[in-house]
């Protein structure tokens, strides 16, 4: 009844695909990450305004499905401007959903004892910039590390919907695949085995890449 | 094109919104039980049971949302079932909520505190006793205001059926963009729609939490 032959004749097609959901996820986890650096300074100790602004971007974000913001970006803020790239929006779109997520958990990590460490920090003649990204932010980031990864990994699942705006990711090389070969199901499986690996690939790597970001959190080698 | 008028336009976009509610409560009132189920199953049915849940829930969680959805609705019809793109996308988003449910709602069993069913039982209530009388009630408390959250995740996930087919208002947006050249207008109604939907429930689970969060 089921036949994989045909999909894995196509697996160059796969490959390719998923190297560019990785690479789209890549480069939105890492601008995402410092946005939401950026952000949850502003909402914990910016002026009212900018921390008002980040709380609706946040929200905004947050209660909207990430399609609805891909169309937007793509076909609306497109239509209106320059007419991007659909790789281009899908990566706008990945940064900002990411870093709304993230400047929230980062929030988190930072709320409680903070607020005497700034001081200390500030009475030593330590600048606000300095503080914040050498004094607060460390902990907070090990502390919230894993949720991060966690949040992350779920953006990369997520980011399947970016081949409705003709990104050439995985899903839109199984669905070029379903077409060609008539066969769906063992299409969406492998590729869902493909999906559910990586995340567990990317969740592995970092349990190992966690002791060389944070060294002196207990438990890791000195 | 006298019909998309701004008004038009809107007056279409709100015209699908009930679809979008329906899948909303077919998903959430659908995972409840299949969680309600799977919960009993985990805490009643021993170890393999427990272990055999967990594995079911890691599963779909790690699965996208959008491969479930294609599963079923190409993996279906293998079973000579009838398919359309609503039961495909119900048939996903219930598995979608289950898992999340489950989780959270054994996890709340499970941070009653273990000394609550030594008492119970040591005064000799039995075991379901126990559980109905002293756990659970405790254990609501806790679960409450994850469920309520989760909420906005399962009206947010079921904008994923418009790419099977379902026409809800993320569909209907596609459609009115092909039709009026209109994007940015129509995708920021749609946009503020979900926000509508989504931000009271999303702020009342917020409130619950610190109220139920006090005396923890």
């Amino acid at each position: 009844m089921f036949s994989f032959r045909d999909v894995f004749a196509h697996s160059d097609m796969l490959i390719s695909g998923l190297a560019v959901s990785i690479v789209l996820c890549g480069i939105a986890g890492v601008l995402g990450l410092l946005l939401a650096i950026l952000c949850a300074a502003f909402k914990t100790s910016g002026p009212r305004l900018l921390s008002w602004i980040v709380t609706a971007y946040v929200e905004t974000i947050r209660n909207t499905p990430f399609i609805v913001q891909l169309f937007f970006i793509y076909f609306g803020v497109g239509g209106i401007s320059w007419r991007m790239s659909p790789a281009f929006a899908a990566a706008v779109a990945l940064t900002l959903n990411v870093a709304a997520y993230f400047t929230e958990i980062i929030r988190g990590g930072m709320a409680d004892g903070s607020r005497g460490v700034r001081e200390a920090a500030l009475s030593q003649g330590l600048t606000t910039g300095q503080t914040y990204l050498c004094i607060v932010l460390p902990p907070a980031l090990a502390k919230v590390d894993k949720t991060l990864v966690g949040q992350f990994v779920l953006v990369f699942l997520g980011s399947a919907v970016i081949s409705q705006i003709s990104v050439e990711d995985l899903t839109s090389a199984a669905q070029f695949i379903q077409t060609r070969t008539f066969r769906a199901f063992e299409t969406y499986i492998v590729v869902t085995v493909l999906y559910v690996a990586t995340g567990l690939a990317l969740s592995l790597l970092y349990a190992w890449l966690r002791p060389l970001l944070f060294p002196w959190v207990k438990g890791a080698p000195q | 094109m006298s019909q998309f008028t701004t008004l038009g336009i809107v007056e279409t976009i709100l015209g699908k919104l009930p679809w979008t509610l329906l899948l909303s409560a077919i998903a959430f009132v659908g995972g409840a039980v299949v969680a309600g189920l799977l919960t009993t199953v985990a805490i009643l049915g021993g170890r393999i049971a427990n272990a055999s849940v967990s594995i079911v829930i890691s599963t779909v969680q790690s699965t996208p949302l959008l491969m479930l959805m294609f599963l079923c609705f190409f993996g279906l019809p293998l079973f000579q079932m009838e398919i359309s793109p609503l039961l495909a996308a119900s048939c996903a988003l219930i598995a979608f909520t289950a898992a999340y449910l489950t989780e959270a709602w054994r996890a709340a069993l499970r941070a009653v505190h273990v000394g609550q069913w030594e008492a119970a039982l040591s005064s000799g209530m039995r075991h379901d006793q126990v559980l109905l009388a002293i756990i659970l009630p405790q254990a609501v408390r806790i679960a409450i205001p994850p469920t309520v959250g989760f909420l906005v995740q399962v009206v947010k996930a079921t904008a994923l059926a418009s790419i099977v087919g379902f026409m809800e208002i993320t569909r209907v947006g596609t459609v009115l963009n092909n039709i009026t050249f209109r994007p940015f207008f129509v995708f920021a109604i749609i946009g503020a729609l979900y926000m509508a939907l989504n931000l009271p429930i999303s702020l009342a689970a917020r409130r619950l939490e610190r109220r139920f969060n006090f005396n923890r």
